[in-house]
């Protein structure tokens, strides 16, 4: 994993020493040499990235050559912002995704599935940086409203801040929501078929009961799987979505230590990024045994 | 014909990607004026007869940009998926008919580079390679890689345990001629649904990657970029520069989309019915 994300950002033509000195015109090469011997990346590459790999090991996260900051520190503040984000997306996507997938199931081949099937599918088409416009531009037609420009944080004003965080994740959770209600349509289908379900309906349990109690639990399995792939599609979806909406989180971070070159920073964030997708799918796995006890491990 | 009646929504989609496709090819007689000649006199106009979807800030024509960006979009799109799906398909191939080692060692790669949003590994691809067409094109293609090494592989291990697979080795039939000649056309259902399933999704990061300033550079009139050089500082002035771009995007996304459900549908019978 880290030899890759080092490699491919090794590839990058132009160095931070260029970008750096492009705004102030001339510069002698002896200077340049002489920054980049300070930065360390005068060496060769695989000193550097030895240098990394003990750096991630000892919790030391290098530093930024552009802030002249531990990496660290430059992070840690926006982890935060992010996770909330994700977490709200997250919720977004279930609470729409779910219904109208056991919806659709239920009235499968009506107009109402043909209906929500066309709604989720528009969710998955269409940008997410480019319905958090809309929504911006909307409320600036409609309520004469701008969502504020900079972050504010819920000790300073929490309903500002509710409102600022709730629209972008619904940007991002609506889109999501599409592959949720996919699956969790395709899952029932196939549970709805199963003979228990059948005894369920002969014993004259109300339709509700049945599909509720007992289909959506038993298909449920599958939709979790799902959430937890699309933990790493919502995290992509907010790069943009935080650029867009302004929001001081890792992932608008990202794109602009990626213009910089800013190494540490990118490495850092991509293997960041990396391990919590990693340990949401680990999280996952867990669910399962919670979830469903036949595949509970080791007894 | 008998696919559009049972497939009326796969129909549509197949129906928006032509005309995505006629758009782009005949983009020079579709255009009412140069999509990137400038005019100072019709900054930020609105819809109007003489300027259908509109102006820019630099008083470029909005459609004329529009139809020469699905241009830039489909070839982008297209060529990325194929890139991709090519290079993941011999991987999968290879790699599911040699089977052990081999096959570990490449499913492991394959998952640490599955490991990283889409998005994200194409931005840092994108950003590594420079702003350039080919490049992009690069970066897209390569989170494709991996997802079209599974879909391949998986159907190549059922396929290699066929007997005719074992009447070809009775015969003598050398391994790369039977994992090319043999195995390969069978493949053939799924890779095409996985293609039109990826492009989507590819059109969608090209309009991204475009948009971060990291895609498709000028002069090529990217819907993308189109998005977002004019719309975040003009929007309010000017809503139509934010609205026609993105309904490009999103229908030419929706088309790929509906056809390829559509298709997967019809072609690979194991989902049939789900």
């Amino acid at each position: 994993m880290s030899v890759v994300i080092f490699t491919l950002l090794r590839l990058a033509p132009g160095d931070i020493v260029d970008i750096l000195f492009s705004t102030a015109g001339y510069v002698s090469q002896d200077e340049k040499t002489a920054i980049m011997k300070e930065l360390g990346i005068d060496r060769p590459y695989w000193v550097q990235y030895l240098d990394w790999l003990r750096q991630i090991l000892t919790g030391d996260l290098g530093k930024s050559y552009r802030y002249d900051q531990p990496a660290w520190q430059i992070i840690r503040p926006l982890v935060p912002v992010t996770l909330e984000l994700a977490a709200l997306s997250t919720l977004f996507a279930v609470l729409i995704g779910v219904p109208t997938g056991v919806i659709s199931a239920v009235r499968q081949d009506t107009t109402l599935d043909y209906l929500l099937r066309v709604f989720s599918l528009a969710g998955l088409s269409m940008p997410a940086f480019w319905l958090g416009m809309v929504i911006i531009l909307g409320l600036v037609t409609w309520f004469a409203w701008i969502p504020p420009l900079s972050y504010v944080s819920p000790f300073q004003d929490a309903k500002l801040h509710a409102v600022q965080f709730l629209l972008p994740s619904l940007a991002v959770g609506y889109r999501s929501s599409a592959l949720i209600m996919r699956i969790t349509r395709s899952s029932l289908l196939e549970v709805m078929r199963e003979d228990y379900i059948r005894t369920a309906w002969a014993k004259g349990q109300t339709g509700r009961v049945v599909i509720w109690r007992h289909a959506l639990k038993n298909a449920m399995l599958p939709v979790v799987t799902v959430i937890g792939i699309e933990f790493a599609f919502l995290i992509g979806g907010l790069v943009v979505t935080e650029t867009v909406f302004n929001l001081p989180g890792v992932a608008r971070f990202l794109v602009q230590a990626i213009l910089w070159r800013d190494y540490p920073i990118v490495q850092n964030l991509v293997m960041f990024i990396a391990i919590v997708v990693i340990l949401s799918n680990l999280l996952v796995d867990m669910l399962y045994g919670v979830l469903d006890p036949r595949v509970r491990y080791g007894g | 014909m008998r696919f559009v009646r049972k497939k009326p929504l796969g129909a549509a989609g197949g129906f928006l990607m032509l005309l995505m496709l006629l758009t782009a090819l005949f983009a020079e007689v579709l255009q009412t004026h140069d999509p990137i000649a400038t005019d100072a006199t019709a900054t930020l106009a609105s819809v109007s007869a003489e300027h259908w979807l509109g102006t820019d800030h630099l008083g470029r024509d909005i459609y004329s940009r529009i139809v020469h960006g699905a241009r830039v979009s489909l070839v982008v799109g297209v060529a990325s998926t194929l890139l991709g799906s090519v290079l993941g398909g011999i991987i999968g191939l290879l790699s599911g008919y040699i089977g052990g080692t081999t096959d570990l060692v490449t499913q492991r790669v394959l998952d640490i580079l599955q490991g990283l949003p889409l998005l994200v590994l194409a931005l840092v691809m994108s950003a590594a390679l420079g702003p350039a067409v080919h490049n992009v094109i690069v970066a897209i293609s390569i989170p494709i890689i991996p997802r079209a090494a599974r879909v391949i592989r998986s159907s190549v291990l059922s396929i290699r345990e066929m007997q005719y697979i074992e009447a070809a080795r009775a015969l003598g039939v050398r391994h790369l001629r039977i994992a090319f000649r043999h195995i390969l056309p069978n493949t053939i259902g799924p890779f095409i649904v996985l293609c039109t399933a990826q492009l989507g999704s590819a059109i969608l990061v090209e309009a991204t990657l475009s948009f971060l300033g990291l895609g498709v550079p000028e002069p090529y009139p990217s819907w993308g970029r189109m998005l977002s050089v004019s719309a975040a500082e003009y929007a309010q002035k000017a809503p139509h520069l934010v609205m026609f771009p993105g309904i490009a995007i999103s229908l030419a996304v929706f088309g790929s989309n509906l056809l390829g459900d559509a298709l997967r549908d019809t072609l690979d019978p194991r989902l049939r019915g789900s």
